[in-house]
């Protein structure tokens, strides 16, 4: 197969950048998205230009690392999957593709198609955990847990955090990402001391780090490649508004910072 | 010469870690916070070791290559995690945990090691729960535990297919807390370049910043690595395509021993190679073969679809060799037996190098639902890759390189021969012998970094003055301008070769050679042709952009260049150790079944290599392997 690429170049986050064309030939149906990527990027190498800086690890959709806007969409053209799970065969022989970064005020393009996520660590950082310290668990099976409560808990902990979510976004929102960790932990019954602050903590910071508001458009769940359902947000609502609430009344330690 | 002293408690074997920590010295809260330690990596080792001493009080700085710590490659692992808890009252014990786990290995790692993995291994689990790792249970509410290769107990605790993502989602979020309090200071993007010590003493680290490509050095009172395995020394393989050696290599050059490196694990269950563009292989959790059966057909040439084959046609040959283990057969020993059916000629699929894992008779027995509840996200990833339907159709799968049991030699407090330097999870080279099995990765890599470190750095700060360097010393500046010149260097070349290229032939020689089965005439080839093809790599690759900038060709160089030289030292290993074990089969040394010979009597101790410098071969050194417990058996799965 062959196809013609433009793809975004930018070679900092100061300098702008523009779409560039590249063709990208003989490529076989079997190969990846990103495999399609290193052939061209070979080329380039030997033809002494620099190659097209993307950012991926795992390649097989767990690690959240690779983060391409493929034809306008955020992960490509697949429902369900990371752009290292796209495969040639989904395109047309001879397709004109467009690939580009993830864009969001909150997400700085770093260099081509490669941003900065590390606004999202930091929503965990200030409140998306259990504090709890090595060593001061009781015996596991000390606490029964039904099994249809740790699945449902699992479907959302399977965040893998790639920010696809907020690309797809036309407001930015993180509410989807922020919305699997408060549902995954709120669920739990090891989570509910911190239930509130957690939420509180998680919404602020979600706020200062420049994501937008949620308008339910629900393009982050069309986009979302484990499939989180776009019901958490109404979820994470709920408990943020009743943590703001209990929050008026008692003495506030909105410091979560850390637990 | 380095004397190996593995610093074995005294004592009975099921009392050495207990009275162990009952006599490491302390380091009282105030003056932990006054040493800083150094952790390098932030996968279920790293970031559990982080957290835990950070919690402690001590200051941390965590480093990783990935944008975020949450992205280890620990993310990936599928199965699940091995505990002793006998929860399902089957026979388990901690006993019996050792016991497998020494004779999956094969008798080549260290006894007194392995029996604390597994006491501290229920610990584990009820940490995890506390943090809200969502584990599969059942339906009165207690935790399910599914069967691995290796052993007759359900003893491997599972969260669907995605254990080593809820796992370390757990430890990254213990990690962020404490990012959050300003415990530790977390540094992502960050290569590790070198290791830098002061007075023999691992007193620091140069990273290079990936996004700017600024080199800096971090000093702290200790270092500990925590980088992971080596596996991508053969290019294709199921690890992260990051994943690398540099921070290990350049820690052995340094004078740290690099134990067992020819030990490395091929997984029987990968999805076959489809073409010569591939990038990376991906596994089949081993835990499919719970309800998966292998086969192949019968007869040699037979290319019927498998439907086609009738029952009486088809070559069951785990379960036909294998009798008490079928399916489960520990990994080495599954690995060979397709390898050999497919040498045969009776492999399926395009290429002929792949076998059958078939689930109707698990679908028939339990329904389609059930599979998808226990498998959805392997099948679907089989159906992703191959676009095939394996609810319909039996998977074709193929072994790949899938871990690495050698590693930086340690000792029982997991320090390795140079004092401050620690080396924790699977890049250390501690627990699995020759042959690692399933679900005992994520054990060790939490059970070093959550119950094990903690305590043993503590006995060397205590006793170590506190000295943290300048980064403007001697040392650091050396190393810095080593790192700079070697960079140069790679850059100034502008030679007619792909770093992926050469990358692609050295993993040739590897998987030709020092493979699944290796002979001391393929090890000698490939001790030729590894050092022509480093000269050709230093002679003629090409790395376009510069080295002050976000360079990923940059990245790869480096990480290839010190490939180049590890791979040698793994053919050497594999040549030095004229006998078979475990993952180790040296066709010199079989029995007429094709299984492992192993030779107790010359081989039963670690080989930890001494490097010697640029010009001299490394030295062996050998830590004898003493088996107070339990003897040394010949392992059947028969
Ligand atoms: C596909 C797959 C499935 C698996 N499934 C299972 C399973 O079911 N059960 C099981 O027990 N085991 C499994 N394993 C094995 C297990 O996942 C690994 O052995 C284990 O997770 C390794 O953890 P680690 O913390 O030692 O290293 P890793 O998770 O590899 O982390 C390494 C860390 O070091 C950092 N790093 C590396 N080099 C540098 C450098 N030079 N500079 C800075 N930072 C660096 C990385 O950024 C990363 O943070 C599986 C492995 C694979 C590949
Ligand atoms: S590279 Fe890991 S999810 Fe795509």
């Amino acid at each position: 197969m062959n196809f013609t690429l433009r793809v975004w170049r930018q070679p900092n986050s100061r300098t702008p950048g523009r779409l560039e064309s590249y063709p990208a030939r003989n490529i076989d149906p079997n190969m990846s998205f990103l495999e399609m990527l290193d052939v061209v990027n070979e080329q380039l190498t030997l033809e002494n230009r620099e190659p097209i800086a993307f950012d991926h690890d795992c390649r097989e959709g767990i690690c959240g690392m690779c983060s391409l806007v493929i034809d306008g969409e955020a992960h490509g053209p697949e429902e369900r999957v990371t752009s290292c799970q796209i495969y040639m065969r989904s395109f047309k022989d001879g397709a004109t593709i467009t690939v580009e970064p993830f864009r969001s005020k909150a997400f700085p393009i770093l260099k081509d198609l490669i941003v900065d996520r590390s606004a999202l660590d930091r929503i965990i950082q200030s409140g998306g955990f259990i504090s709890v310290n090595t060593g001061q668990a009781p015996d596991a099976n000390a606490l029964p847990i039904g099994k249809d409560l740790a699945e449902q808990a699992f479907d959302v902990a399977h965040c893998i955090g790639c920010g696809a979510c907020v690309a797809a976004c036309k407001n930015a929102s993180a509410m989807l990402f922020v919305s699997a960790k408060v549902t995954h932990l709120g669920l739990l019954p090891q989570g509910q001391p911190e239930r509130d602050r957690r939420v509180r903590a998680m919404v602020s910071t979600m706020d200062a780090e420049h994501f937008g508001n949620c308008t339910n458009q629900y393009e982050c769940e069309a986009v979302c490649p484990k499939g989180i359902s776009a019901a958490n947000i109404a979820r994470l609502n709920r408990d943020y508004a009743l943590a703001s609430l209990k929050g008026m009344f008692t003495k506030k330690s909105e410091s979560a910072g850390g637990g | 010469m380095t004397q190996l002293d593995a610093k074995i408690p005294s004592g009975p074997l099921a009392q050495k870690w207990d009275r162990h920590r009952a006599a490491i010295k302390l380091v009282s809260p105030t003056n932990k916070r006054k040493f800083e330690i150094l952790v390098v990596g932030s996968g279920l080792a790293g970031a559990s070791a982080a957290a835990t001493l950070a919690e402690q009080g001590y200051s941390v700085k965590c480093f990783c290559f990935q944008d975020s710590p949450r992205r280890a490659h620990s993310i990936a692992a599928q199965g699940g995690i091995n505990a002793a808890k006998n929860y399902q009252n089957d026979g388990d014990s901690i006993y019996r945990l050792f016991y497998d786990t020494i004779k999956g290995g094969d008798f080549r790692s260290r006894e007194a090691n392995v029996y604390r993995l597994a006491q501290v291994s229920v610990n584990i689990i009820d940490h995890c729960v506390a943090q809200g790792v969502p584990f599969a249970r059942e339906y009165g509410g207690l935790l399910a535990n599914r069967s691995f290769g290796g052993a007759q107990v359900s003893r491997t605790f599972y969260a669907r297919g995605a254990t080593g993502q809820q796992l370390l989602l757990g430890a990254y979020q213990a990690l962020s807390r404490q990012i959050g309090l300003k415990q530790v200071q977390m540094i992502p993007r960050a290569d590790m370049l070198e290791l830098v010590l002061v007075d023999g003493q691992a007193k620091g680290i140069v990273v290079r910043d990936s996004v700017t490509g600024k080199i800096s050095s971090h000093s702290g009172d200790a270092v500990v690595l925590a980088t992971g395995g080596y596996g991508n020394v053969f290019n294709l393989s199921t690890y992260a395509r990051g994943s690398n050696a540099t921070a290990i290599w350049r820690a052995y050059k340094k004078g740290a021993l690099f134990a067992n490196p020819c030990f490395t694990q091929i997984h029987p269950t990968c999805i076959p190679v489809s073409g010569d563009y591939q990038s990376k292989l991906t596994l089949m959790s081993e835990s499919l073969r719970n309800d998966g059966r292998c086969w192949v057909p019968k007869k040699a040439g037979d290319k019927r679809a498998a439907d086609a084959i009738p029952e009486e046609e088809r070559d069951y040959y785990l379960e036909r060799l294998y009798p008490s283990y079928g399916n489960l057969a520990p990994r080495d020993i599954s690995s060979r037996a397709a390898k050999r059916v497919c040498d045969e000629g009776r492999g399926v699929g395009p290429s002929g190098l792949g076998v059958y894992l078939d689930f109707s008779d698990a679908l028939k027995r339990l329904g389609e639902a059930t599979i998808r509840e226990r498998y959805g996200n392997l099948f679907d990833i089989y159906h992703e890759i191959t676009g095939e339907n394996a609810y319909q159709a039996p998977m074709r799968i193929y072994p790949a390189i899938h871990y690495t049991m050698g590693g930086l030699w340690v000792d029982y407090n997991l320090m390795s021969n140079v004092p401050g330097l620690f080396v924790v999870g699977e890049a250390n080279f501690s627990d699995h012998g020759a042959n690692r099995l399933g679900a005992s990765a994520l054990m060790q890599g939490l059970a070093d970094g959550y119950f094990v470190l903690p305590y043993t750095i503590g006995h060397y700060l205590a006793g170590s003055k506190k000295v943290k360097p300048s980064v403007e010393s001697a040392e650091f500046r050396q190393a810095e301008s080593e790192t700079e010149a070697r960079i140069a260097r790679l850059l100034g070349i502008r030679g007619k070769r792909t770093v992926s290229d050469i990358h692609k032939q050295l993993g040739k020689i590897l998987w030709e050679n020092c493979g699944m089965a290796r002979n001391r005439q393929g090890l000698q080839d490939a001790l030729q042709k590894i050092p022509a093809l480093r000269e050709e790599f230093w002679g003629g690759v090409t790395v376009p952009g510069e080295g002050k900038d976000l360079n990923q060709s940059l990245e790869k160089a480096l990480r290839v260049a010190d490939f180049l030289e590890l791979g040698e030292l793994l053919c050497r290993d594999a040549l030095a150790r004229e006998e078979s074990c475990g993952c180790h089969l040296r066709e010199e040394y079989q029995t007429p079944e094709g299984e492992c010979k192993r030779n107790d009597e010359e081989y039963a101790y670690a080989a930890a290599w001494q490097y010697a410098g640029e010009t001299s071969a490394p030295v062996l050194c050998k830590e004898p392997l003493i088996y107070e417990e339990l003897p040394m058996a010949t392992r059947s799965y028969k």
